[in-house]
């Protein structure tokens, strides 16, 4: 394989405005309350329809919402969990007041997703009518196709600027993020809203279970006795523009392992390429990450690959973590719901867990044991980077500043 | 701000009709041109044999394409960063995912699980190609080409480096035809460069032009034949490269935008 040239610094751009919303709760705040806590919010499954002896992180109510009538013909749990997510923290208010400074027309749309609506179509598989055709409330063509949850946020917040879906798996929306820094250096827009919006049915969980790495119980990163993932549903945001915030997106890092659809590159390679180009895009060396994010799946073959990575170039004082436990694997989501892990890391001092994992695996070594905090921690720290690695062999990292 | 233009320096074409650009770009034109026989399924070379035979008809496509609009520029396909875009990723998997979860999901296929990702051409593409670069699968609706398009040619200016772009989308199967109008195979793709090779290069140059924008009228028959699939947003642009040196045309983003572009010679 050949390494394409190093990318070139570029300029960080603002994350003005955040929000979350989880198995940990509505909004940032129970995110924080969850991270300060270091408790799992995952649960035995519970969900109608599927049996499977797996812990899941599920947003609790998302049925029993008040769905508005204007968005009747778009209800589906993906886009409830987009909509309430948008009511957290004021950010639907935020988003209408940087439409009234840009226009419409200046704010851009990213949302990583990896399942989307599907679910609608699984559903309307279990009801076909006489013909084998969709039963008629479920003939809905703009709810049937992956891009349903970003037409639909365009929508609700009313944005006329560029929208596109990013679907590459596990680093959809860490790459969302990516894709907002070029349109905003490129000055296509004012402001992107960036979205990660992935909610729990039939075709993750069985697809993960038919791939033999769904955990029974609560997932546990970097443990010896991690026993497979646990996948989570989330909605999260970050208003995007040029300028100043007390966090700042400083570098992105994209790549290809280039070697399997579902298992990593067992050394690494893709991995580092990407923390590499987000570092040089930074301006910034390794040692200068105070605080990163682990991918850190609880799959037997990610942590141990993440591991080397992180013994080998981070330096020891590094909290690295890994909250897939605390949030489930929130699918597209997971990119950037952690990036804004990393966001309060920044904003706050407030440095994650990684319950349930209470000790690395002794097989990663002292280095990696060094570095790697089973607490949560509170300190000043001015860089942090979250990891994303995809199915697909899709890898993205992020570094954040203040 | 003004985005520089960006250079094509090649195009990939496969449909079962006009398997590859050249031949293509004659039915585009309006020449007569016999269409292709016993072509259902492409058979890019990234893959092996065995892999060719489990894969599904979007990576065989997207592959195909990609191949092509590399070797036409004499391009390294291990070196691209890649963007793919598809409006609604491979429907027969997406039909057969849904069949075995509603009759018993407990039969779904590790390998069905894995084709059903919206990024699987975009990975089979890296390990085909032996590529470790950036690559990324979107979609936007009906406007996925042009959104794909818009993707590429942002990355293209903003790391300054030659990107590829492949739009591929199958055909609705099953219940998925009820609510899902595709019809046909159709992909295609560009190599687009930060500058140009030579006079033989086409410039493109691009904005975002804000309000409703029709999709440009089709003017072949080969085109017109292709307006209901899920990948027809490509068409105009294609039907422009293949006939004409100069020209204007907005490919619509979304009910409240277009893609302004002006094609040139280089």
């Amino acid at each position: 394989m050949t390494a394409g040239p190093q990318p070139l610094p570029i300029t960080p751009v603002a994350l003005c405005h955040w929000t979350a919303t989880g198995a940990h709760g509505h909004g940032i705040e129970a995110l924080a309350r969850l991270l300060a806590a270091n408790r799992s919010a995952l649960r035995a499954n519970d969900l109608a329809g599927i049996a499977l002896d797996t812990a899941i992180g599920r947003v609790d109510g998302l049925e029993a919402l008040p769905w508005p009538q204007e968005w009747a013909a778009w209800d589906s749990r993906a886009t409830r969990l987009a909509w309430w997510g948008l009511q957290a923290d004021g950010f639907a208010e935020a988003v209408a007041r940087a439409r009234e400074r840009h226009g419409p027309g200046r704010i851009g749309l990213v949302l990583g997703t990896s399942s989307s609506t599907i679910a609608v179509s699984e559903a309307a598989y279990r009801a076909l009518d006489e013909q084998g055709r969709f039963p008629a409330q479920l003939r809905h063509p703009g709810l049937n196709t992956p891009h349903a949850i970003t037409a639909f946020v365009q929508q609700v917040l009313g944005l006329e600027g560029p929208a596109v879906t990013v679907s590459t798996a596990c680093s959809s929306s860490a790459k969302a993020l990516a894709v907002a820094e070029r349109w905003l250096r490129l000055q296509l827009v004012d402001a992107v809203v960036t979205a990660g919006v992935d909610a729990l049915g039939g075709s993750l969980l069985h697809g993960f279970h038919a791939l033999g790495v769904l955990g029974h119980e609560p997932c546990r990163p970097f443990d010896a006795a991690r026993r497979g993932i646990s996948i989570g549903e989330a909605a999260a945001y970050a208003l995007v523009e040029r300028g100043e915030a007390a966090v700042m997106l400083q570098g992105h890092g994209e790549s290809n392992d280039a070697h399997h659809m579902s298992t990593p590159h067992p050394q690494g390679l893709g991995a580092e390429r990407a923390l590499d180009d987000a570092l040089a895009r930074a301006g910034l060396d390794a040692a200068a990450v105070d605080f990163v994010n682990l991918h850190g799946t609880a799959s037997a073959a990610n942590d141990e690959v993440e591991a080397a990575l992180v013994a080998r170039r981070y330096a020891p004082a590094v909290h690295a973590c890994a909250t897939k436990g605390l949030t489930g694997h929130t699918m597209g989501a997971a990119g950037l719901l952690e990036a804004l892990v990393c966001a309060l890391a920044l904003e706050r001092g407030l440095l994650a867990g990684s319950a349930p994992t209470l000790t690395p695996d002794p097989a990663f070594g002292p280095a990696f044991a060094e570095r790697w905090h089973a607490q949560p921690a509170q300190r000043r720290i001015r860089h942090a980077a979250s990891h994303s690695f995809g199915f697909g062999g899709n890898n993205c990292v992020l570094v954040l500043g203040c | 701000m003004l985005t520089p233009p960006v250079f094509v320096q090649a195009l990939g074409w496969w449909t079962p009709d006009w398997p590859g650009w050249p031949q293509a770009a004659k039915a585009l034109r309006g020449e007569a041109v016999a269409p292709a026989e016993g072509q259902r399924r492409p058979a890019p070379r990234l893959l092996a044999a065995n892999e060719r035979r489990r894969a599904p008809d979007a990576v065989l496509m997207a592959l195909q394409v990609g191949e092509e609009a590399c070797a036409a520029a004499g391009a390294d396909p291990a070196t691209l960063p890649s963007v793919f875009t598809s409006a609604h990723g491979d429907l027969a998997i997406v039909d057969a995912l849904c069949r075995t979860l509603a009759a018993d999901p407990l039969l779904l296929s590790p390998m069905r699980f894995h084709h059903s990702v919206h990024n699987a051409a975009s990975g089979y593409w890296a390990i085909g190609a032996h590529n470790p670069e950036a690559s990324t699968a979107l979609a936007a609706g009906a406007h996925s080409f042009a959104a794909g398009w818009l993707e590429a040619a942002t990355q293209c200016i903003a790391d300054d480096r030659a990107v590829l772009l492949v739009g591929c989308d199958t055909e609705a199967m099953g219940a998925l035809q009820s609510v899902n109008a595709s019809r046909g195979l159709l992909a295609v793709a560009m190599l687009l460069a930060p500058a140009p090779r030579g006079a033989q290069d086409r410039a493109i140059g691009w904005r975002l032009q804000p309000g409703a924008h029709g999709a440009p009228p089709l003017r072949s028959a080969a085109a017109r034949a292709l307006q209901g699939h899920a990948m027809a947003d490509a068409l105009p642009l294609f039907e422009a490269l293949a006939d004409k040196p100069s020209t204007g045309l907005t490919l619509p983003l979304s009910a409240t935008l277009g893609l302004a572009l002006t094609v040139a010679p280089a």
